[in-house]
């Protein structure tokens, strides 16, 4: 019965992968913007499926919520406002572009997989403590990383009033 | 039987695909959002990479988990920026072609 369920998990586990494969791969190939945006989001539940599979639920929950629920809600939003409905790339040209993102993509993963993981050992930390609750994590960020904490709400604070004076200034005058 | 979701190197491929698809996007696409839905794929492969290490290898589980939620909060804020940035630059320059946005060229 153990092994049964462990299958299943399994099962799960490849699917969520596919999800963050297919996903990607609609993200940067798709002819339509919204596409895009549509397939960033099938990847992006894909990695939350994975988050889940390493331990906290609660970062599933907010890949969830801020990812799916809000950036990519932002990026639909600038597609809506700024942009034609259809990007004009043509897909059967291999342009000069997309030789170069061939190959540096294919060099890039060529070295981080066959070089990098495949020729490095990790090591177990010696001795843990904590666990993966919410509990231990929520007193993590009020003690050890508190000015973290606090920088990255000053950021968002920052990027939201900067957002808005990006947005709506130079309206009016033409320079 | 060993379990594909129990193994270290599953995660860090994945987080590699996600990089170099992330990458190759950014180079591939012509228009500011496809880029900027292609960064979103970067960051979401090293969140990905922070949260395998911080479960089989670090040794407090906190850490990795408030590193990805920073990660996370850099990326709202960068979206948030870049989709400002892409308005002004279409009122502008009345183009969404990166092209055409030479302003600068001389």
């Amino acid at each position: 019965m153990n092994a049964y369920y462990q299958f299943v998990a399994e099962v799960f586990f490849v699917m969520f992968i596919l999800l963050t494969l297919i996903g990607s791969w609609l993200a940067v190939n798709a002819r339509i913007l919204m596409h895009s945006v549509l397939g960033l989001a099938v990847s992006l539940l894909g990695v939350a499926g994975l988050y889940f599979y390493l331990g906290s639920m609660f970062l599933t929950m907010m890949q969830i919520l801020i990812y799916m629920g809000a950036v990519c809600i932002v990026l639909v939003f600038g597609i809506m406002v700024g942009y034609t409905p259809n990007e004009s790339a043509d897909k059967h040209e291999l342009s000069r572009n997309m030789m170069l993102g061939l190959v540096t993509s294919g060099v890039a993963a060529f070295l981080l997989i066959v070089v990098a993981i495949g020729k490095t050992t990790w090591t177990q930390a010696v001795q843990t403590t904590g666990n993966f609750s919410i509990e231990w994590l929520g007193k993590s960020l009020l003690l050890e990383y508190c000015l973290a904490f606090e920088l990255i709400s000053v950021v968002l604070l920052i990027a939201i009033v900067g957002a808005i004076i990006l947005a709506r200034g130079g309206r009016e005058e033409e320079i | 039987m060993i379990l594909l979701s129990q193994s270290l190197n599953t995660y860090l491929i994945l987080a590699v695909f996600l990089l170099v698809i992330g990458i190759y996007g950014m180079i591939r696409h012509k228009t500011f959002i496809g880029m900027l839905v292609s960064t979103e794929l970067v960051l979401n492969g090293a969140g990905l990479n922070f949260m395998a290490f911080n479960k089989f290898t670090g040794p407090d589980p906190a850490v990795g988990q408030v590193f990805t939620l920073f990660i996370m909060g850099i990326a709202a804020a960068e979206a948030a920026i870049v989709v400002s940035f892409i308005l002004a630059v279409y009122r502008k320059y009345q183009t969404s072609d990166p092209e055409n946005v030479n302003g600068l060229q001389g």
